[in-house]
């Protein structure tokens, strides 16, 4: 058996198929934040340059993994595709629709297919609502279940299925811990029957053992409703488990995007490189035999980011050109693509 | 190497309306001169009530620390006076907290937070105080150490805070670092950095560290010993290699196999444990795990298993800790 049809099995067996038809694509993504000076008169002086001219596609049943540091923009890309954000130019293609040229009327179809789950199971529940409320509250503006009884019945339904008791519905989130109210922000997220999932950091607030819990159902949903999720994260560990594909943003841009073995085992772009380097390993052995190369310095402010290829200053491998040229996001080998012109 | 901090029989315990809450609830152990020893456990478990405990910084009300003995270098901090506990924290003991947004005053520069801390408890002029503190920014890797030391806090990153941070709990030369959660709220690449730093310096200083956290790959790159804590009381022990290959606790290994790991190939799905964790108000006699404990028996219901020695390093308290291995396969 050769390599690719193991890792297909392997993919089968514990992370579930996928089709290969696009259903999200994203092309050539800009979102500029401007930066404005003055009381009454708002005079525009710079911008953050959040998100620079991103591309990828999601298939259909399909997790890919969005990774980086503070600030390299994959919340706001996650925030574009949703229209949370008007992008300042490029496309977002759903299912061949472009979301950036719909007015928001238009745009309500498509949120009940496009949901998201939040980072922080604090501020995303509204204290005031009964957990009960809080997830029938879409099913009643988008007119999903327009009868009161059967809302209710759905919401014991979505509560089970997320693993939490019935009872929990007339709870407040306060009454609840960390981990039980990230399940009732995915049984929210799943009682509109999405198609596409977008998780904002999803699991990065809770602890080991819940976070675990919660994958495991993410994981089970996914197999359950056939859902595609975007996976936003910081976790490098949490991302190779949970993904398929994974991209991998630096200040803005995409710097390396490939199938999630590929990616761990034969990383190509330096940045891709120096953040596998820096994170820990639960194992104390293997711990002492690593060489822990620690890139130096920090994230440039993307208001005022590098010229060239915007890595070029922290680089190991930066040669003169890097520091002019933007490098090209180029196919290098069979769906592993890399900015970087000295790979 | 001698014992330079034993910590025995802890228990601090917080009185709320609600009930007595067992945040600690007999902890022992020791920290030898120069050592890292790491603290592991969830939230709520107790990792930081111990640590604040041991600097006798647990608010009243509502908590109190109600039986143990802390002794450091000799002497046992519960029986000393405020001023003479005064005199210990920032010079003998040094802290480093999770959020080094919160853990700096926003409207005081960094010189001066720097020199206060040196001038409470050395004698020294202003003068060279400030010296001593361009010294220890630059030896913390901050560039332009004299133009930062009249910057305030909110001029600079969350890591070069940290290193602010770092630079305060090692002005005094301590003999003890307390690290509660240092890196959690860095990136990676600065996580790294940091941490990294720590270990030079601590090495280099021969400072003991205590780490809290619950990131199990930063125990296994940087801890000599390891802590395993749950619903305040320590259920494992030992060397980084007895903990990480050869668990006796249940709830260690079910910590162990929570984690993805980031350097293999998928192998299985995550295998957790059910539950939560208990309320600390409503402990009972037996073991404070065995609700969520596959190997439970009755036995574990009746009294709290003791903390007994595995091997000449490592200590577990579980009934079942002989044949943990045999079940878990």
């Amino acid at each position: 058996m050769s390599g690719t049809e193991a890792a297909l099995r392997d993919d089968a067996q514990f992370r579930g198929t996928h089709s290969e038809e696009v259903l999200v694509e994203v092309n050539d993504l800009k979102m500029f934040f401007p930066v404005t000076e003055g009381i009454f008169i708002h005079r525009v002086v710079a911008s953050v340059k959040a998100v620079n001219g991103v591309s990828f596609q999601i298939k259909r049943g399909e997790t890919l993994g969005l990774v980086g540091e503070s600030g390299c923009g994959k919340t706001t890309t996650g925030r574009c595709m949703l229209q949370l954000e008007q992008a300042t130019s490029g496309e977002i293609l759903y299912e061949g629709t472009d979301l950036t040229k719909l007015d928001s009327k238009e745009m309500i179809d498509f949120r009940k297919k496009i949901q998201i789950i939040f980072q922080d199971p604090f501020s995303s529940l509204n204290p005031r609502m009964t957990v009960g409320d809080i997830i029938s509250e879409p099913m009643k503006v988008h007119g999903i279940i327009e009868d009161e009884g059967a809302r209710r019945e759905r919401v014991l339904e979505l509560l089970t299925k997320c693993g939490l008791k019935t009872n929990f519905a007339e709870r407040y989130p306060h009454e609840m811990s960390g981990g039980q109210r990230q399940r009732v922000g995915i049984a929210r997220a799943l009682a509109m029957n999405p198609e596409f999932i977008i998780c904002d950091e999803a699991v990065s607030a809770l602890d080991v053992s819940i976070q675990a819990q919660v994958i495991n159902l993410l994981e089970d949903l996914r197999e359950e409703f056939g859902l595609t999720y975007l996976f936003i994260s910081h976790d490098l560990s949490v991302i190779r488990h949970i993904c398929h594909r994974v991209a991998v943003m630096y200040l803005g841009n995409m710097v390396e995007l490939a199938d999630c073995d590929e990616l761990y085992d034969n990383p190509m772009h330096p940045y891709t490189q120096a953040l596998l380097e820096a994170v820990p390993i639960p194992d104390p052995d293997l711990e002492k035999s690593r060489a822990h190369k620690i890139v130096k310095g920090e994230i440039p402010s993307p208001m005022n980011p590098p010229s060239g290829c915007v890595f070029h200053p922290r680089c190991e491998k930066a040669v003169a050109s890097c520091s002019q040229n933007v490098p090209e996001f180029r196919e290098v080998k069979p769906g592993h693509w890399v900015a970087c012109t000295e790979v | 190497m001698a014992t330079l901090l034993d910590i025995e029989n802890l228990r601090t315990h917080f009185f709320t309306s609600a009930g007595v809450v067992k945040a600690v609830d007999g902890v022992s152990y020791t920290v030898d001169e120069g050592e890292t020893v790491a603290v592991v456990g969830e939230s709520g478990c107790g990792k930081s009530v111990t640590a604040m405990s041991i600097l006798r910084l647990i608010p009243w009300p509502p908590g109190k620390i109600v039986d143990g003995s802390i002794k450091f270098d000799g002497n046992d901090l519960l029986k000393l006076s405020e001023e003479e506990m005064r005199n210990i924290r920032g010079r003998d003991i040094g802290m480093i907290f999770q959020e080094p947004m919160t853990s700096l005053n926003p409207v005081l520069s960094i010189g001066l937070q720097l020199t206060e801390t040196l001038m409470a408890h050395t004698d020294i002029t202003e003068q060279k105080a400030r010296e001593r503190a361009i010294e220890l920014l630059g030896m913390v890797g901050i560039s332009e150490p004299d133009r930062r030391l009249d910057q305030y806090p909110h001029h600079l990153s969350g890591g070069m805070r940290q290193r602010v941070v770092i630079a305060m709990a090692l002005s005094c030369e301590p003999k003890l670092i307390i690290a509660d959660e240092p890196t959690t709220a860095l990136d990676v690449t600065i996580q790294a950095q940091i941490l990294e730093l720590m270990k030079e310096l601590t090495k280099s200083m021969g400072v003991a560290m205590i780490v809290i956290t619950h990131n199990l790959g930063v125990v296994a790159r940087y801890a000599d010993r390891v802590n395993v804590m749950y619903a305040g009381r320590i259920i494992e022990s030992g060397t980084a290699q007895d903990i990480y290959y050869r668990p006796k606790h249940p709830y260690t290994l079910a910590l162990l196999k929570s984690v993805p790991r980031m350097d293999q190939a998928r192998q299985a799905k995550l295998d957790p444990v059910d539950g939560q964790p208990p309320d600390l108000s409503q402990l009972d006699a037996g073991c404070s795990f065995r609700a969520r404990c596959r190997f439970a028996t009755d036995k574990c219901a009746q009294s709290y298993p003791p903390l007994e020695q595995v091997s000449d390093t490592h200590h577990a308290a579980c009934f079942e800790k002989d044949n943990l291995e045999e079940m878990a396969s």
